[in-house]
Order: C-alpha cells, then structure tokens, then sequence
C-alpha cells in the first residue's frame, strides 16, 4: 500500500505548499482569486466553445502568433515583479538589515527571473512575432505544418506552466539560470528546484525546436511565385537566420539537461565531482547553446527594426544586400564565441584571445547594420509615430550594452568584470534595450495588422519614455557598481556607500513598472477606442511589404491570390505601379483543420513532467503512455484539411471592397 | 533661468556621485589589476571613437529628416552607395583591428598562469625576489588560504607582502567559486577536482576586499575575505602569529572546516599536513578506495 502511495504521489505532500511563506501566500491567493474571476467570467459569457474551437485548437498562424505573444506578456509580468523583488532587496540590505528576503528565496527569484525572461518572455515574443509576420510577408497561407505550430505553442504554455507551478508547489531551482553543476547536481540541489528548471526547460524546448523546423520549412518552400531569397524582407530573412539558429543550438541544450537529468536520476557522473565527471563539460556544453541563444533573440529584433525604420522614413531600406550579409555572417559567428562566457575559468591565454577576438568580429556587422539604420533615416521622412521611437530609443541604447559588451570580451578587462554588476547591466543593455524594444516596436507596428485597430499613440509613448528612462536610470548604476568591484547575485552588502546605486537603480525599476502599466492601459484604451483607431484599409502605415495588402486583420486564408513578387518591398512597388486589387474571379481554397491533439499531447507531457519531478513513477509512466496513445490516434486523423468554398471567399472580398470603398 | 540651473544640477548630480564612490577596478592596488583596469579605459575610449558619432548622428538624422521638415532632402528610393558601405563595414573593422591586437597581446602578458615578469611599471628588472606560494580553497561558505613554505593555513584572511609575487593555486571542495580581489587582480574560478591559478603583487600595505565572485549557494553573500598587504616586517610577524595559535589542520581538522557554515571568523592553523591540499584537489581527504 505504501510503496503504491509512493508510487502515486512521490515525495510530493503537504509541506511542499508554503502555507507559512506570507509573500507566496497572498501571491496563490491573488492568482487564484484572479484565475476563478477569470474562469468564471468565460463560463459567464459562454466562452469556453469560442476559446476551445477558435483559439486552442486554432492552427492558423495569425492565432497561434497572437497567443505566442499573450504568454509573453504575461509571463513578463512574473519576471518583472522577481526583478522588483530584486531590486527592493539589493536597497533593503545593507549592515545589520537583511531585507526581507532569505537565501533561501532570493536564490530562487534570480533563478527565476532568468529563466523566465528569456525562455518565456522572450522566446515567446520573438517566436510569436515571427509566427505571425512571416507568412504574411512571404505571400503564405499558413506555416508550412500548421498542426506542428499548434503543438509547438502548447509545448511552450505548458513548460512556462510547469515553472509558475513551482512557485506554489515546491520550489524553483536555486542555481542561477544556467545551472551550473556541481552546484545543480543531486549532492547540491537535492529537492525539487532543479528538476521543475530541466522539465520546464525540456518540454518548451520541444516546442522552440519544431517550431524552428517550421517555420524554415515555410520561408525556404513557401515564398510567393517571384520571391527569391534576396528579395525577401529583412524581417523574414533574420527570421530564417533566427531558426536555423534554434534548430542548431536547441539539440544541445535537451542533450546537456539530459545529461543532467541522468546525473540527477540515474546516478551517472557525467558533471559530478567524482568518478571522471568534469563540471565544466556541461559549462562548455550549455554555452554551446547559450551563445546561440542570445543571438536567436536578438535578429528577429533587428529584423523589426529594419522594417520599422524603412516604413517610417518613407524609404528603401539602405545596404538591403549587406544587411542580409550581416544578418548571417552573426549567424555563422555567433557558434564560434561560446567560451567568451568563461574566460575565468582558466583556458590558455592563445585560447582566451581566439574567442575574444572572434566575439569582437561580431561587432563588425553589428556596427554595419546600426549604420545602415543611420542610412535609412538620412533623407527619410521619419514619422515619429510609436515603433519609430522605439526604433530610435534602441539605437541609441544598444551601442552602448555593444560598447560594453566587445569590452567584456577583452579577456584581461573580463577578469575584472566577469560575473559583476557590470555584466548584468551590459547584457540588460542588449536585451532590454535590444530585444525588449525591438518586441515593443514590433507590437506597436504589427497590432493593426492583427486585430484591425491601431494602438493608442499617447499610451504608447508613455509606455516609451518610461522604460528608456527607467532603463536608463536601473542599469547605468550597475555598470558602475561594476567598476567598484561589485559581483552579482549577492542578497546582502556591507559597504554603506554602495546604497546609493541600488536606489537610484531600484528608482529605474519603478520607472519600468509605470511603463508596464502603460502598456496594459494602452492595450485597454485601444479596445475601448478601436472604433476612432480602426485600420480599414489594411495598410496604416503607408507599408512597404506584403503584409500590409491584405485587411486587417487579415481573412483566415491571408491572401485570396497568392501575390506576384517584383520588389524586396513588394508592396510599395505594387503600390508605385497602381496595383488594382482582383474583385471576382474567387476560388474555393484549401486550408488546414484545427485540432486539439497538440493541446492534450503538450497537456501529457507537462503532466508527465510534474510526475517526473515529484518522482511519481506511476503516474509519470501512465501519462508518457497516454501521451504515445495520443500521438498515435492523431496520426490515424485523416479529416486534416477543408475547402473555404468560393462563395465564403466572395463574402469576405466583398466586405474588404466596401470596406475601402467607404475609406475613400 | 531656474532651469538652466536645474539642468546644471542634475547635470553635476553624476560626476558628484563618482567622485564620491571608490571604483577599485579603475584605482587597484596591485600592478596586474592595475594593468587590467588600464586595458578597460583604453578600450572603452577605442570603442568610443565609434559610439560617439553614431549615438550624435542618430540624434542628428532623427531632428533634421523628421516629416515636419519639409526643407530637408527626401530621397525615398536611395537605398545604396559603394563608397558609404565601404567606409561602414571598414569604420568598424579599424578598431577591431586595433582591439583584437591589444586582446592578442594583454591576453598572453596578463595570463593569470604566467608568472610576473615585474612588480611594477616603474621596474624594467626582472623580479629577484622568489614568489611566494599561497594555495587557495574556496569551501562551503568561506576560504582557506594555506602557506606551504611557512606551514600555516588561515580560515577568510590572506596576507602577502608588498612588492613580493604572489603565486595562487586554487581549488575548492564542492561546488565553484571565483577567487577575487578586485584590488589586487582579476578573478579565477575555483573549482573542485581542478587547480586554477594566478599570479599577482600588490604594491600598496592596506586592507582590500576578496571574496567569491560565483555564485555558490545559500552562504554566498557571506563568503567575504580581508586580503592584507604588509611591509615584509608585518608579513614576518603575521606568520608569528598564526604559529601561536597551536592549532592543527589535519585530513580531520579539515572535514569538520569543510562542512558547510556561513560567515566564519577568522581562524589559524599554526601546523598542517603536507599533502593536504594535493588530498583536497584530488578530492581525497578522507581515505580514497585507492
């Protein structure tokens, strides 16, 4: 009997929930009063069919993208109140204070914020962005396995699920978001933390991973009749470069946390201190796919940039051919730079110089591409309309985390700075003022395309010059506390005069929190405005790429003809040569099925998942069962596509062409 | 008026501030981090030479072609140039040019393994004195330092003479640390199972801050250090005292040392076991099954 408790339930009782934890407490109590108004509010409205039939099971790209970017945010506010936390504990605790948080939680909220801000932050918004866009600029229907999409999605929900379940069951890892071993082996980490970090990790990985295959397969077999490589937009172009980068470096990163898992349940000893184990191993192995990572963020942003900056100075993107250069140079590149993470750690000076010198190189077609910014701009007609200020605010931002950051890679300077507050504010810099701002621009640019109703351009800039100011303001103080000697995450100082800093610093996180909160009123201004905001036309920034001739939000098939491509900005060219949009002449078109069967397989494994961290064997089989059962019973689905019959296409023209009609 | 005088304020707020904070990085006490800090000014202002101008000619693009401006030229299809797109990828590659030589070069004389050539900048001889030998291991939360040659071993404090190469071989018992005292040199891991090294002077008597620059678990916050810099005399009578404190570090001693406690005082050993830190870096203190 007890051996099948132990089986059902593994170590998991009562006292994994932090009854006694105030700050958790009142947290699950928010959340849950949250999540009931919420369920509630669906079962009210009669929802739950709506979001069954059009949002879960959806495999239309533009849904999948929309959802991809909602988890995004959400998630951003969860690693947005760690870093508060952070920062409220960095000013608490100096001499005889020691704040309000122990090690013991404030290890797990680093932990935390890492992890979440890049895997469920960050990933999300980019892939989302790239979901959406890409197949409109590229004159597609849909991704080239829509079903696999939906998959992908639910793989990523469910392991940011998995790590927000640590926060009320258990615990998080408290290793730092890289996990290093020793640290992160069994002897070290014996409880749950570093578990839920692997399955959280494995299980979205498997999404970023398909999803990367996807949408190659998409850019490289689905582009419009005339579309060749070169005259694909930028955007498209980072975004290909982007996956080609996950579905290179994602590999690495399952075998490595496989390798610890292994480590973890198996008892093997490929990262322990004994038996032949090499810690470092795992420290090179894992920046074999960190360094990879950072540049998967960071493209697709450039690529927003360049079409933001190209739209709003009313010009040709200039260099397209050595942006396009550029772009895959970084590619190739960013694989040869990894041990720039660990010069410490004792490699040869002839080593540490090559990749020091090799991490410096990539500076060079970064440099071109800002020039090239500067070169759109130069001659433009620059509307200062909300993605342009971002466009801007990043320039100006991102040479100096690019500045600060060729520095660190200067092996004897990194001697001095690794692992300090001028770290964390060098790569802030860039990911905050590179990839957060580059994501902001994006939503601000594309949310018409997506929903038919611009932004609210007020709200917007609030939310603009509130996080470059706060930004500002939260992380030059690091690179200064950088340079009085101050290493990271420590939870307590001794010195009084470094108290200034993390002031001024938690002031810049304030200042982020209103621009946050900006960007919620934004989204709930727009909806209660969208009448006054609404894009009937389909093209409201006077575009230069395909996506902006279809209507917005586009119809479920994108294009009702596949477009014929002159121009790598097709739709400026399309518009300078008085393109005549076709108003009969419909044909049924043929379009994939939803279905729920990426739902209830990701659903599976993350339940397989928590069975795994809380060793419930049992349970852990029966669902890995019940997950291969799943998959098996999709693939005997044959009912995988349907025709949209002409005459729904007619209506849907029909709407478009009265809708411009009544424009103009 | 009043905002000219506000906008001066807030303009002197920074400088007042940095003047009145200690950038250690910058002011170190010992020639190898002296030559370090060096490296990032030189550095920065190479990188700067580039910085500048694009962050003026963002600012100066932005005002001048802004759409209100209609006197400004408007050439919506110029979208190439040879000679610009030679002058931006060249800008760039200059200066990395320059860097990746001043990598290429401080990367090999600043190699924490290499052993110092001089203490000083003002020396052109080469050192005469022999290096003093100081192993280091970081434990769960908090270091020993043990001298082989003096036979003494001391628990969160660390002592050299001034002017007098110091050579580090550094470990640690369980998980990594970093080795750092910013005034003194750059870091280096300690790690278990491996030797790390770093070699380094201080040239100034005083007291510097060291502690572990890696994150290494709940204690971490605590693992602090005082590294002191002595006048040879002071050195001399340093080690004294750790001789009259009649307490032995043995493999015995040392695992009772080795278990995990946070913000240790300071504690000296006046005898230790030959042997015990080759034991503790091949993780065998305790007797090994061979």
């Amino acid at each position: 009997m007890s051996e099948l408790t132990s089986n059902l339930m593994g170590r998991l009782t009562w006292d994994a929930i932090p009854f006694n934890e105030p700050i958790l407490l009142w947290t699950f109590v928010a959340v849950a009063l949250g999540g009931v108004t919420i369920l509630g509010a669906i079962t009210y409205f009669r929802g739950w069919g709506v979001l069954w039939r059009e949002w879960i099971t959806s495999i239309d790209h533009k849904k999948i993208g929309i959802m991809y970017i909602i988890l995004g945010l959400v998630m951003l506010l969860r690693g947005f109140s760690d870093a508060l936390m952070l920062r409220a504990q960095q000013v608490l605790s100096f001499g005889n204070s020691v704040g309000f948080l122990p090690p013991h939680h404030y290890d797990q909220i680093f932990t935390a914020h890492g992890v979440i801000m890049i895997f469920f932050v960050a990933m999300p918004l980019v892939t989302g962005l790239m979901n959406f866009v890409v197949p409109l600029q590229i004159g597609a229907r849909d991704v080239a396995f829509p079903f696999l999409n939906n998959f992908s999605f639910w793989m990523t929900a469910f392991g940011a699920g998995l790590v927000m379940m640590s926060l009320f069951v258990g615990e998080f890892a408290r290793t730092g978001w890289l996990a290093y071993p020793p640290l992160s082996g069994i002897a070290f980490s014996p409880d749950v933390g570093v578990d839920y970090y692997i399955w959280s990790l494995q299980i979205a990985g498997v999404g970023t991973l398909l999803s990367g295959i996807n949408l190659i397969a998409t850019i490289v077999k689905m582009r419009a009749p005339g579309m060749t490589l070169m005259k694909m937009p930028v955007f498209t172009w980072t975004a290909l470069c982007t996956n080609i980068l996950i579905v290179a470096a994602f590999p690495v990163l399952t075998a490595v946390l496989a390798l610890l898992s292994l480590d973890r349940y198996a008892g093997t000893n490929f990262f322990t201190n004994e038996l032949g184990g090499n810690a470092m191993m795992y420290v090179n192995l894992i920046w074999i796919w960190g360094h990879p990572e950072v540049y998967i963020l960071i493209l697709p942003a450039f690529g927003v940039f360049s079409e933001v900056v190209s739209t709003f100075c009313g010009k040709r993107l200039f260099g397209y051919a050595s942006m396009v250069y550029a772009t895959v140079v970084i590619t190739i590149l960013s694989y040869l730079v990894w041990l720039h993470h660990f010069f410490t750690m004792g490699s040869g000076s002839s080593v540490n110089a090559f990749f020091g010198i090799t991490t410096m190189i990539i500076s060079i077609p970064t440099g071109a591409k800002i020039f090239n910014w500067l070169f759109t701009m130069y001659r433009g007609r620059i509307r200062f309309e909300v993605p342009m200020l971002w466009t801007i605010g990043f320039m100006i931002t991102f040479v100096i985390g690019g500045m600060t950051g060729v520095l660190l890679a200067v092996p004897p300077a990194d001697f001095a700075l690794h692992n300090s507050l001028f770290l964390v504010a060098h790569f802030h810099n860039v990911i905050i003022g590179g990839v957060l701002f580059g994501m902001m621009a994006g939503i601000n640019y594309w949310f018409p395309k997506a929903f038919g109703y611009k932004l609210d351009p007020f709200w917007g800039k609030c939310s603009f010059w509130l996080w470059l100011s706060g930004f500002w303001f939260a992380f030059m103080p690091l690179y200064v506390l950088g340079l009085m000697g101050v290493t990271r995450r420590l939870s307590h100082f001794d010195d009084p005069s470094l108290r200034i800093w993390f002031e001024i610093a938690a002031f810049g996180a304030g200042l982020i929190a209103l621009g946050i909160l900006s960007l919620i009123i934004q989204l709930v201004v727009s909806y209660r405005k969208r009448e006054s905001l609404r894009d009937t036309t389909g093209d409201p920034w006077d575009g230069r790429t395909l996506e902006w001739s279809t209507s917005s939000p586009p119809p479920a098939y994108n294009f009702a003809f596949t477009p014929v491509v002159y121009d790598n900005d097709t739709w400026a060219d399309m518009k300078k040569r008085g393109y005549v949009r076709p108003e009969r002449g419909f044909i049924p078109i043929h379009m994939p099925k939803n279905t729920g069967a990426g739902f209830v397989i990701a659903a599976l494994s993350a339940l397989g998942g928590f069975a795994l961290i809380w060793h419930m064997w049992l349970v852990a089989c029966v669902a890995v069962a019940t997950m291969l059962i799943a998959v098996i019973v999709h693939t005997f689905n044959y009912k995988r596509d349907f025709h949209i019959p002409a005459g729904e296409v007619v209506r849907v023209e029909g709407i478009r062409t009265r809708m411009l009609a009544s424009h103009v | 008026m009043s905002i000219s005088k506000l906008v001066r304020a807030v303009s002197v707020l920074p400088a007042f501030l940095l003047a009145g904070c200690n950038m250690v990085l910058l002011h170190p006490s010992g020639f190898v981090a002296a030559q370090q800090g060096h490296l990032i000014v030189v550095s920065t202002v190479l990188m700067l030479l580039i910085v500048v101008p694009v962050i003026a000619l963002t600012v100066i693009f932005a005002w001048r072609y802004r759409q209100s401006n209609t006197a400004a030229t408007y050439a919506p299809d110029w979208d190439h140039s040879t000679q610009l797109e030679l002058v931006i990828w060249a800008a760039p590659l200059l200066i990395i040019i320059a860097l990746g030589a001043l990598t290429w070069i401080s990367s090999h004389t600043l190699d924490p393994y290499r052993p110092l050539r001089h203490v000083e900048a003002s020396h052109t001889a080469p050192v005469a004195v022999k290096p003093l030998t100081i192993e280091v291991v970081a434990l769960d939360w908090k270091w020993l330092f043990i001298y082989p040659e003096q036979g003494i071993a001391v628990v969160n404090e660390v002592a050299a003479p001034v002017d007098v190469p110091v050579n580090f071989k550094i470990t640690a018992s369980s998980v990594m640390n970093s080795f750092f005292v910013p005034a003194l040199a750059g870091q280096i891991y300690a790690m278990p199972g491996m030797q790390t090294q770093l070699n380094a002077v201080i040239n100034k008597p005083g007291d510097y801050e060291g502690f572990s620059a890696n994150y290494s678990g709940a204690g971490f916050s605590g693992m602090h250090f005082k590294f002191r810099g002595m006048s040879p005399s002071d050195f001399h009578q340093w080690v004294q005292s750790a001789k009259t404190a009649r307490r032995e570090l043995n493999s015995e001693s040392y695992m009772q040392l080795e278990k995990p406690s946070e913000r240790e005082p300071v504690r000296r050993y006046s005898l230790v076991d030959t042997g015990l830190y080759d034991a503790i870096l091949s993780q065998c203190v305790t007797p090994c099954p061979n």
